[in-house]
């Protein structure tokens, strides 16, 4: 917030492209910065994941390599407990699937994302996106609401996610869960209460809030009724399908 | 148990983080690929708050009155003083005091 916006009078000679904002170390120090919030709750989860590899078999070193190459903690968490005893193709598909369908909310994540960095080179964006989870993705809308337009701004805050997320399973899985329970100290609702204060803004009365009302509402239905994570797949597609109807 | 087959293990592990990362890069991908008209415009503008509110409902609901507490007191935070990391601090104070009060 107290960090000036590059200048647009600067000459820009790195990039051609007249709508390439410039990647900063400054927006990348910052996106880092922002997503502190964060890092207890992230790091309660790595834990857990690191007691649940261990208690699981797998090695330190095969517990850190899945998650420094899947960084996705839901995925790991449900695939080690699904782990099959014997991995044939059929198990292999199997673990893929559900890899596919718990990732899948990221397909309409990064739809989203088209009109922050659709200016952006692909060689800079298509790297970035391998860090794309959601701290840093809500703190980039909030920033590019607010003016923002550096794009190193989500990286900062992908690789800040990143290595909180690998270097702190080394203590759940050494240690085993020795946390004292996040629920003591409400680090497991940050998260949930990052997202409902992006709400806030986000709601523009109900004549232009189709989107946010039918998500929640088939969001709601689809747990009810099926369980598991299709939840987050039929409502964000719900909504967004909703979001035509709304008023300009 | 995993380390019976190590070898499988790796295909594994090579196999999700293409599939995961092809769930990171795809949506955003495949917009670019379309013209952009009206229509597209106004579901992609409606898109963040229907991840987000499809996400937290069944988190606010399956939550108990724990998380009831917590985001209410977060939105209310948030409506008046229009920042949210106040809101959110305010709400995991209440999340903390929920916890103390044995909910």
């Amino acid at each position: 917030m107290t960090s000036p916006e590059p200048n647009p009078a600067d000459t820009n000679t790195d990039n051609a492209n007249p709508d390439s904002a410039r990647w900063t170390f400054a927006g990348f120090r910052r996106g880092a910065l922002d997503v502190l919030p964060f890092v207890p709750g992230i790091t309660g989860f790595a834990m857990a994941y690191g007691t649940v590899a261990a208690r699981k078999g797998m090695t330190l070193f095969e517990a850190l390599l899945m998650s420094a190459t899947v960084f996705a903690g839901v995925v790991q968490m449900v695939v080690l407990d699904s782990w099959p005893e014997t991995l044939t193709v059929a198990s292999i598909a199997g673990i893929l699937a559900l890899t596919a369908l718990v990732n899948a909310r990221y397909i309409m994540i990064g739809a989203t994302l088209r009109p922050l960095l659709g200016g952006e080179p692909a060689r800079k964006v298509y790297p970035t996106l391998f860090f794309l989870v959601e701290p840093p993705w809500l703190m980039s809308l909030r920033y590019y609401s607010k003016g923002g337009r550096d794009p190193a701004y989500m990286l900062g805050g992908g690789v800040a996610m990143y290595v909180t997320w690998v270097t702190m399973a080394v203590p759940g899985f050494v240690a085993g869960a020795a946390v004292a329970n996040p629920k003591q100290f409400g680090i497991d609702l940050v998260m949930p209460a990052f997202f409902v204060a992006m709400l806030v803004p986000l709601w523009r009365g109900p004549r232009r809030s189709y989107g946010l009302i039918v998500g929640a509402v088939a969001a709601l239905a689809t747990d009810f009724l099926f369980g598991g994570f299709w939840y987050l797949i039929v409502g964000t597609v719900a909504g967004c399908l909703a979001g035509v109807f709304n008023d300009d | 148990m995993i380390e019976k087959d190590a070898f499988g293990f790796f295909v594994v592990l090579a196999a999700m983080t293409v599939v995961v990362y092809v769930t990171r890069i795809a949506g955003y991908w495949l917009i670019g690929r379309l013209v952009i008209g009206p229509r597209l415009r106004r579901m992609l503008d409606a898109l963040p708050g229907s991840i987000i509110a499809a996400t937290v409902v069944p988190t606010l609901v399956q939550g108990g009155p724990r998380a009831v507490v917590a985001l209410s007191v977060t939105v209310l935070v948030m409506i008046v003083v229009r920042r949210d990391f106040f809101a959110v601090l305010a709400g995991a104070a209440a999340a903390a005091g929920a916890f103390a009060f044995g909910l």
